[in-house]
């Protein structure tokens, strides 16, 4: 839902799909791999996750994206399409394609009994960090002239071109914070998950799922459509397992035929 | 008529032809000295077919589709199944067969997601490719072998009639490929060079005008959807044949991926790209692979290739040919236009201007609206105007800025909804219909900023309009040479001589000036025949010499339609006008010859601002 949260704010205040998205997860979870190997310490890399990807996101928007605000989306999708492979390709060239560990930090080690069966303590734990980061993002996004920036270029970029306001630098900051948000959700999924160069495939794929069923550039929607996405598969999961994914995205598609803005999405946008 | 006749008989045309046969004759005997393998060619082929289809899609109708594999996959599992069954052990029969299910599936998705345009229309067909591999894998695994894919799909065996023929060896199915590799070129070329295809074309640079000159954008997008799955399918059942082996990964979001990046390496919009595209990532990928044996590292380059070609190169690999060809041959492909030459030609002094016998404005009634009234939330732009124009009459509609004139335009020719109110043209009602039906029936409208198709030539701009009042639906027609079409090209040849573009017919309508590309404007409005023409602002931004040159335009058109004109120019519209219709604040404050609303009282306030106004106020 991290993920997703990130892939919104990109798209709604800059307009952009980021396709890198799934490769932004990928690239955090190795730099936590990378740190917990030299430090030992589970915050290290945390930290080191979201640092290295705000320096890539702020990297990649420099070099690349910043050419692209003005051309056609086609050309936006295609060319964050080949920066998710360049990103990926150059993981598997350092590490190789084989899944590396980053084990459970010394604190989120044994179960919680949860009265009918017993959980992974980090799991629980995971949930509260994930929810911890999503407060933070909220009160960034809501509370700060950033954040105020920000959602008034969701609503009309144009408007906030011309009250004089630097859009180069938000965007810059923006799209910084979006790869920080994934980069984050890499490190602190990866003793969930196994941390391989394509790990971020299928995160990308269900991130589009969460945020267009919210609709895309919607703080809450992302956050509804994560739960709805959850539900689908966990429901589905009980009546009729092998159709859990497929209903996933027809639901998505469902949306995007009916109400393409989604269920909470700033109308208008294109 | 020279236009006319050209091209259909001309051996140039086939040329393209020629060279993809050679190509892929000489192909299997390059490869293998180049570290390559005849498995390899036949791979480049597959792919290279699959590409010709999404070609027609994303290349030439613009459509970016993430959702191919899904067609890729379907194709191939219908054959597979239908030959590991074995239902038949004719290949050609269980190929025809994934086709068939492909694009209907196309059809279906189509139908689906063309509701929706640009990222949403890329989401939407990535979610049902996503859709199409995990019910691949898991509901419908029983007959697909789920993640293990299907095995053992026997050696193609092809029977047409009482001839079999048994394709044993590596080298016969590429000849088997080949074939029909060159048969799908022929086929998608033949599809590009006609109407059906121009059209295609225009709905990519500029789909808004090519459903206002009347064309079924729709249909057309669907039919390329369809085209593309077909193309999809047909090579999915081939990849089966040729590993002997159907793998599950034809459904993966991957495939989709390599396809558009392959295209685009190639170049998108040249038929042969997506297979220049195939052979660069295919043999980068095994040679680097095998050869070298550094697998990881080709897919990098070939991301670093794409990155920087989408970025400096968007025409890929094809579009840098062709650039780098114009660039030898001397002729900087597109050259300046003489400033005012071609305007200059037969202008004379304004005076020296043909006479146009004031419209007497007693015909029948072509064209009106009852009670037009347009509202934006609280704000209502147009109130209620109700307006008459009779046949072969010249309306002018003026009024200061902001008076609701182009609002009101836009609902006469149905290119924005109105609120309330209706119009009718010749005597049929004509409210709510699309803008497309409304200028089939005769109504057409010219706009305030140019909505040209910019990457075509001034002829296939004015074509394309041509072509919506000559057929605007599909007939057996749409598949003949657009160039070889007689009447088509006489219309083309008179509307290009009526708005003096005949000599600029060959240029891109980028290379254009501006007052060309106005009277361009207005040009692609008069090919479709309206008997009613509606112009909106034709001589904006115009230099006065090009406004007396256009007057005396308008005048000659005049001759035979009835036109309504928004303008600011007070002199052209005196000039011109039979009667006028003023709007001030969305509503009608006066109508009549130009001489009365001259001496109106209200106009002169509405325009220069009353006291009585402000005191009230």
């Amino acid at each position: 839902m991290l993920v997703a949260m990130g892939l919104t704010i990109i798209f709604g205040a800059l307009g952009v799909v980021n396709f890198a998205h799934g490769s932004f997860y990928a690239l955090g979870a190795y730099a936590g791999v990378v740190a917990y190997e030299r430090t030992g310490s589970f915050v290290a890399a945390m930290a080191a996750g979201a640092l290295s990807l705000l320096l890539v996101g702020i990297l990649v928007e420099r070099v690349l994206i910043r050419l692209y605000y003005n051309r056609p989306k086609e050309d936006q999708i295609l060319v964050t399409f080949g920066a998710a492979i360049v990103l990926v390709e150059t993981l598997r060239a350092l590490f190789g394609g084989l899944a590396q560990r980053l084990p459970v930090p010394s604190w989120g080690e044994g179960a919680v009994n949860l009265g009918a069966t017993f959980y992974p303590t980090y799991r629980v734990q995971v949930l509260g960090i994930v929810a911890c980061a999503l407060v933070i993002l909220y009160l960034v996004l809501y509370r700060t002239r950033l954040g105020l920036i920000v959602r008034a270029g969701i609503e009309d970029q144009l408007m906030v071109n011309i009250l004089g306001i630097n859009v180069t630098r938000t965007f810059l900051t923006v799209f910084g914070l979006g790869a920080m948000s994934a980069g984050f959700a890499g490190v602190i999924n990866g003793p969930i998950v196994t941390v391989t160069p394509d790990m971020g495939a299928d995160v990308l794929v269900q991130s589009f799922v969460v945020i267009v069923i919210g609709g895309v550039g919607s703080f809450w929607g992302a956050l509804v459509g994560g739960l709805i996405a959850g539900e689908i598969l966990s429901l589905t999961a009980m009546i009729a397992p092998a159709y859990s994914q497929v209903m996933l995205f027809a639901a998505m598609a469902l949306v995007l035929i009916l109400r393409p803005q989604g269920l909470f999405g700033v109308q208008g946008r294109q | 008529m020279s236009g006319a006749t050209r091209s259909a008989r001309d051996p140039r045309a086939l040329l393209p032809e020629l060279a993809v046969a050679i190509g892929l004759l000489l192909l299997p005997f390059i490869l293998p000295h180049l570290g390559g393998t005849i498995d390899l060619a036949q791979r480049i082929l597959d792919w290279g077919l699959f590409g010709l289809g999404f070609d027609i899609l994303f290349g030439f109708t613009g459509l970016l589709a993430f959702g191919q594999a899904a067609f890729f996959g379907a194709g191939g599992f219908v054959a597979a199944y239908l030959l590991t069954a074995p239902y038949t052990d004719n290949a050609l029969l269980a190929l025809v067969a994934g086709t068939v299910v492909a694009a209907a599936l196309g059809t279906v998705i189509g139908l689906l997601s063309l509701r929706r345009a640009g990222i949403y229309f890329a989401m939407l067909t990535l979610a049902f490719g996503e859709m199409g591999y995990f019910l691949d894998i898991s509901p419908l695994a029983a007959w697909t072998g789920g993640e293990n894919g299907i095995a053992g799909v026997p050696t193609p065996r092809l029977a047409l009639g009482p001839w079999a023929l048994d394709l044993a060896t590596p080298m016969a199915t590429y000849w088997l490929l080949a074939v029909l590799f060159f048969l799908g070129f022929w086929l998608a070329h033949r599809i590009i060079g006609s109407p059906f295809g121009l059209v295609l074309r225009a709905i990519r640079d500029n789909e808004a005008r090519a459903s206002a000159v009347g064309h079924d954008v729709q249909k057309y997008k669907l039919a390329a959807f369809v085209i593309a799955a077909a193309y999809a399918g047909l090579a999915g059942g081939l990849l089966g044949l040729l590993q002997g082996y159907m793998p599950p990964d034809a459904f993966y979001l991957d495939t989709s991926g390599q396809l558009v990046v392959q295209t685009v390496i190639g170049g998108a919009g040249t038929l042969i790209g997506p297979l220049v595209g195939a052979t660069v990532w295919l043999y980068l990928y095994t040679v680097l692979q095998t050869v070298v044996n550094l697998g990881s590292l080709g897919k990098l380059l070939l991301g670093l290739i794409f990155v920087v070609l989408v970025t400096v190169l968007r025409g890929g690999i094809c579009g840098g040919v062709v650039l780098l060809w114009h660039r030898l041959r001397r002729a900087p492909a597109p050259v300046e236009p003489p400033i005012a030459a071609p305007a200059a030609a037969p202008a004379g002094p304004a005076d020296a201007m043909p006479v146009r016998q004031r419209a007497a404005c007693d015909g029948p009634i072509v064209l009106r609206a009852e009670g037009l009234t347009k509202r934006y939330s609280g704000l209502v732009a147009v109130d209620g105007v109700a307006f008459e124009l009779a046949e072969g009459e010249i309306r002018a509609v003026i009024g200061p800025n902001g008076a609701g004139k182009s609002t009101f335009f836009n609902m006469l020719a149905s290119v924005i909804p109105a609120s309330t109110g209706e119009v009718h043209f010749r005597g049929e009602r004509i409210t709510g219909l699309d803008v497309a039906r409304v200028c089939q029936r005769g109504l057409a409208k010219s706009f305030q900023i140019n909505q040209l198709f910019t990457t075509l030539t001034v002829r296939d701009n004015v074509l394309i309009a041509a072509l919506a009042r000559y057929g605007g639906r599909f007939t057996p027609a749409m598949l003949r040479d657009v160039h070889g079409i007689a009447a088509l090209a006489a219309l083309t040849d008179e509307t290009l001589a009526a708005v003096q573009l005949a000599d600029r017919a060959g240029t891109k309508v980028a290379a254009l000036a501006y007052g060309e590309k106005r009277r361009l404007e207005i040009g692609i409005a008069l090919a479709t025949r309206p008997s009613v023409l509606l112009l909106d602002e034709p001589m904006a931004g115009m230099s006065p010499i090009e406004r007396a040159d256009t007057v005396r335009l308008l005048k000659r058109i005049a001759q035979g339609i009835s036109i309504v004109i928004v303008e600011h120019d007070m002199d052209v519209i005196f000039e011109l006008a039979d009667r006028i219709t003023v709007l001030y604040n969305g509503r009608k404050i006066a109508e009549g010859t130009p001489e009365a609303i001259q001496a109106d009282p209200q106009v002169r306030a509405a325009y220069l601002g009353s006291p009585v106004d402000h005191e009230l106020a």
